[in-house]
C-alpha cells in the first residue's frame, strides 16, 4: 500500500470541498431539507432525535422510490442552539447552499424567527422560495395573526390540545383547584392562557391556585417549585413542559409524593427515564400519537427505529406524516419545485396510521385524530428502555379539533 | 408554615450542593491563583464514572471510587497541564481550563452519549425518611446534607488543626517563603488540585443521582459555583459554607414567594403598575439572576467577600 504524503491528504481534502460546495441544483440531485434545531446544549437530547426521525422516514421513503421523479431526500443538520438569532443564522447558512425546504419544531420563538425570515426571504426572491415545514412549534399564531403562505404545521397547536385537555377535565367534578406552569417563552405563556380562558369556558368552578412561568431549560431541581404547587392545594397540574423540564418537574413532584394528576402535552417526550415509577396513572398527555394506539399497523416500525437507535424511541409520528405529505405533493406534482409543492400542500388530504389527515387550505394547520394517554406500567410498547409506556383514554376524531381561525393568508401572485 | 420549612430545607440541600462544589474551587483558586473553569466539569466526571462504576461494583464502591478516580485525573492534570502552563501567567491558565472544560465535556458526549443516562441513587436510600404535612422527604437528600456537612468538618479540622492544613496555610498566603522553608510547594500545589477535584467529583457522584445526569449538567453549575466562591471570599472554607447557603436560600425562597417585582418595590414606597412589563414580573422568574446581582455587588462593595482574608 502506498504512504499518502501530508499534501496528498489536503489536497484531496480541498478538492472534496470545493466538490461540494458546487450548487447541487441539478435535476435528478437530491431534494435536500435543512433541519434547524438545536444539536447541542440542554436541549439537544430532542433536537438529535428529531433529526433521527427524519433521516429514519427519508430512507423510507427513498427506500420506497424517492420523490419527483426518483430524487432522493436527503436531510442535512444544522444546529441552531435553541436560539433564535442563531436560527436565522443556519438558514441563511442553507439557503446560500441552495437547500429549499427547511424544518424545525423545538421553540416557538425559534420558529416565529424563521416564519419572519422565510417570509422576507421569499418576498425578495419569489423565484428562490423556501418553505417551513413545522412539525412542532406549536403557538397559535402561526396560523391565525402570523399565518404566512409558506409555513404548514404538522403538530396540533397548542389551543387544538388545550381544548381537548379541558374537554377531559370537565366531567371531572371532583376536579376543583388546578395549578398551571409553565416554561417563559411565548408557548408557555400561550399554553398558560389557553388554559385559564377554557377552563373559565368549560368548568368555571375550578380555581386557579397558581400560574407560574420558570426560566426555559435552565432549572435543575424543581423542588422549590413542587413545594409552592402543593402548598397551592392543587388537584392537578396542567404543564406544557417539554425536554429535559418535563422530566424534572415529574421526577420532583414524585420524589416528595406528590402525587396529583399532570395534564402535559409532552410527557411521553424523550427523557422520561428520570420520571420514575410515581409517575404511573397520573402523567397524562396530550399527542397525534404514542406508540401503544391500537390498530395502527406500525409496530415494526416502532421497533425497526429502536433497533437502528438504541437510547430513542419512535415518537414524533406527526414526522411521518409530514415527510408522507410532502413525498406525495411531489410525487403528485412531479417537482421540487417550492411554489408548486406548497400549491400542492395547501388542502392535501391523505390516509395516515390513525386516521385521515388533511392540511387546511386557509391556515396550513394539519388536521388529524388526538390521543389522551396515561403513563401505564402494563404495555406492549415501553419507552425510555424503562417499564412504562402510554395508553390511551380517548381518542379524538380530527373535526373535533379543528377550531376557528384568524388567519388571513396572503398568497403569492402566480 | 409548611412552605417555610419546605423551602428552607429545599435551600440548605441546595445550598450544601453548591459547597460541595466550591470548597474545592476555593480551595484551588485561593492557593493557586487558577480560577478553574474546568471545576464543574470534575463534579459531570464524577457522576458519570460513578453511573459506570456502580453499574459493576454497586453504588457504595462507586461514591468511594469515583471521587479518586477523579482526584487521580485532576492530579495528571495539574502535574502534565497545568504546571507549565503556569509559567504564562494567569490568562494562560485561565484559557487553559477553559478549553478543558469544553474537551472534558465533548468526551463526555462522545463516551456517554448526549442523552441523560438513567443514574439514580441505590434502592435503600430511594425510600423516604420520614413525612412531614403529607410530604414525603427522601432519605437520599438527608444523606447528601449528611455528607456535605461531614465534608465541611473534615476539611475545617484538615486546615485549622493538623501539619498538612498548617502547611497548606502557609503557602496559600506566603508560597515563596513556605518554598524557602523546604516544602515541596509544587507538590502541595498538586495535592490541592488533586483535593479539589476529588471534591467535586464527591459532589458529582451525589449531585448526579440527586438531579440529572446529562452533559450540561457542568455548564448549569458551573457560573454559580464562581458566585459562591467569590460571595465567601477566596480561600475561606467558612465563607463558601455560607455563602453556598446563603444563595442556595435566597433562590428558593424567591420561587416559593408569589410576589411580584411591583409589590416589592411598594414596600420601599416606589410605585410601580402591576399591569405594566416590569412590574408583572414575579420574583421567581428573576430568581435564577439573583446569585449574579449578589456577585456584581459583592465584588462592587465588598471584594474581600464575606469572609475572604485577602483583597481580592
Amino acid at each position: 500500500m502506498t504512504k499518502l504524503t501530508r499534501r496528498q491528504i489536503v489536497g484531496s481534502g480541498l478538492a472534496m470541498a470545493a466538490l461540494s460546495g458546487l450548487p447541487a441544483r441539478a435535476q435528478g440531485g437530491p431534494v435536500r431539507i435543512a433541519y434547524i434545531d438545536p444539536l447541542s446544549g440542554f436541549m439537544a437530547p430532542v433536537g438529535d432525535s428529531g433529526l433521527a426521525h427524519l433521516q429514519f422516514e427519508a430512507e423510507r421513503i427513498n427506500a420506497a422510490g424517492g420523490v419527483a421523479g426518483g430524487r432522493k431526500l436527503e436531510i442535512v443538520g444544522f444546529d441552531n442552539k435553541l436560539n433564535p438569532q442563531e436560527s436565522i443564522v443556519q438558514l441563511e447558512k442553507a439557503i446560500d447552499q441552495g437547500i429549499r425546504y427547511i424544518t424545525q419544531g423545538n421553540g416557538s420563538s425559534v420558529a416565529a424567527a424563521l416564519i419572519d425570515a422565510v417570509e422576507k426571504h421569499n418576498a425578495r426572491n419569489p423565484k428562490d422560495a423556501v418553505v417551513f415545514l413545522n412539525y412542532a412549534a406549536v403557538d397559535p399564531a402561526f396560523t391565525n395573526d402570523k399565518c404566512s403562505f409558506w409555513h404548514f404545521r404538522f403538530d396540533a397547536d397548542s389551543d387544538m390540545k388545550m381544548s381537548a385537555l379541558t374537554d377531559f377535565i370537565k366531567p371531572q367534578t371532583d376536579l376543583k383547584r388546578i395549578y398551571i406552569i409553565g416554561q417563559d417563552y411565548s408557548f408557555g405563556k400561550a399554553v398558560a392562557d389557553a388554559a385559564v380562558k377554557m377552563l373559565a369556558a368549560k368548568r368555571p368552578d375550578i380555581q386557579i391556585v397558581g400560574n407560574e412561568l420558570h426560566p426555559l431549560a435552565r432549572v435543575r431541581d424543581f423542588s422549590p417549585y413542587v413545594t409552592k404547587i402543593r402548598a397551592s392545594g392543587a388537584q392537578a397540574v396542567i404543564t406544557g413542559n417539554w425536554g429535559n423540564d418535563m422530566t424534572l418537574l415529574i421526577k420532583s413532584a414524585t420524589d416528595s409524593g406528590f402525587n396529583v394528576p399532570f395534564f402535559t402535552y409532552y410527557g411521553g417526550g424523550l427523557g422520561s427515564v428520570a420520571m420514575g415509577p410515581g409517575g404511573v396513572g397520573l402523567v397524562r398527555q396530550i399527542s397525534e400519537w404514542h406508540s401503544n394506539v391500537e390498530g395502527t399497523g406500525l409496530d415494526d416500525t416502532v421497533r425497526k427505529f429502536k433497533a437502528r437507535h438504541s437510547d430513542n424511541d419512535f415518537f414524533y409520528f406527526r414526522i411521518k406524516v409530514m415527510m408522507d405529505f410532502l413525498a406525495k405533493a411531489m410525487n403528485d406534482s412531479k417537482s421540487a419545485d417550492p411554489l408548486a409543492i406548497a400549491n400542492a400542500l395547501e388542502g392535501m388530504e391523505m390516509k395516515i396510521a390513525t386516521g385521515t389527515a388533511t392540511m387546511r387550505k386557509d391556515n396550513h394547520q394539519l388536521i388529524q385524530p388526538l390521543f389522551l394517554s396515561t403513563l401505564s406500567d402494563n404495555v406492549k410498547f415501553t419507552i425510555d428502555n424503562t417499564k412504562f409506556g402510554f395508553k390511551t383514554d380517548l381518542k379524538i376524531e380530527g373535526k373535533d379539533t379543528s377550531m376557528a381561525s384568524t388567519c388571513q393568508m396572503k398568497r403569492p401572485a402566480a | 408554615m409548611e412552605t417555610i420549612v419546605f423551602s428552607a430545607l429545599n435551600g440548605v440541600l441546595y445550598g450544601l450542593l453548591l459547597f460541595m462544589l466550591a470548597s474545592g474551587l476555593t480551595l484551588i483558586f485561593s492557593m493557586m491563583g487558577v480560577l478553574n473553569f474546568a471545576h464543574a466539569s470534575f463534579y459531570m466526571l464524577g457522576a458519570y464514572l460513578a453511573f459506570t462504576l456502580g453499574a459493576s461494583v454497586g453504588f457504595w464502591a462507586a461514591l468511594v471510587l469515583a471521587p479518586l478516580l477523579v482526584g487521580l485525573l485532576g492530579a495528571g492534570v495539574e502535574r502534565f497541564g497545568l504546571r507549565h502552563v503556569h509559567r504564562n501567567g494567569h490568562v494562560a491558565e485561565l484559557l487553559f481550563t477553559f478549553g478543558l472544560a469544553y474537551l472534558i465535556e465533548e468526551v463526555v458526549k462522545l463516551v456517554w452519549g448526549k442523552n441523560p443516562v438513567p443514574y439514580v441513587p441505590p434502592a435503600l436510600l430511594q425510600k423516604p425518611l420520614f413525612t412531614l404535612w403529607e410530604t414525603q422527604y427522601p432519605s437520599f437528600k438527608i444523606f447528601m446534607m449528611v455528607v456535605a456537612i461531614a465534608m465541611f468538618v473534615a476539611l475545617w479540622l484538615l486546615l485549622k488543626r493538623t501539619r498538612v492544613g498548617l502547611i497548606v496555610q502557609a503557602s496559600l498566603t506566603h508560597p515563596h517563603m513556605a518554598g524557602h522553608l523546604g516544602h515541596n510547594v509544587p507538590l502541595i500545589f498538586m495535592s490541592v488540585f488533586a483535593v479539589g477535584c476529588a471534591l467535586a467529583g464527591l459532589a458529582g457522584v451525589i449531585g448526579g443521582a440527586l438531579l440529572i445526569t446529562d452533559p450540561a449538567m457542568a455548564l448549569t453549575l458551573g457560573p454559580i459555583v464562581f458566585v459562591v466562591v467569590v460571595v465567601g471570599g477566596m480561600g475561606s472554607l467558612s465563607g463558601a459554607f455560607v455563602a453556598s447557603l446563603l444563595i442556595g436560600l435566597v433562590q428558593t425562597f424567591a420561587v416559593a414567594v408569589d410576589a411580584s417585582l411591583s409589590d416589592l418595590l411598594a414596600r420601599f414606597g416606589i410605585a410601580l403598575s402591576n399591569r405594566s412589563d416590569l412590574g408583572r414580573i414575579t420574583l421567581a422568574q428573576v430568581a435564577p439572576m439573583l446569585p449574579f446581582l449578589l456577585l456584581v455587588l459583592m465584588l462592587i462593595f465588598r471584594p474581600r467577600g464575606l469572609m475572604g482574608t485577602r483583597e481580592g
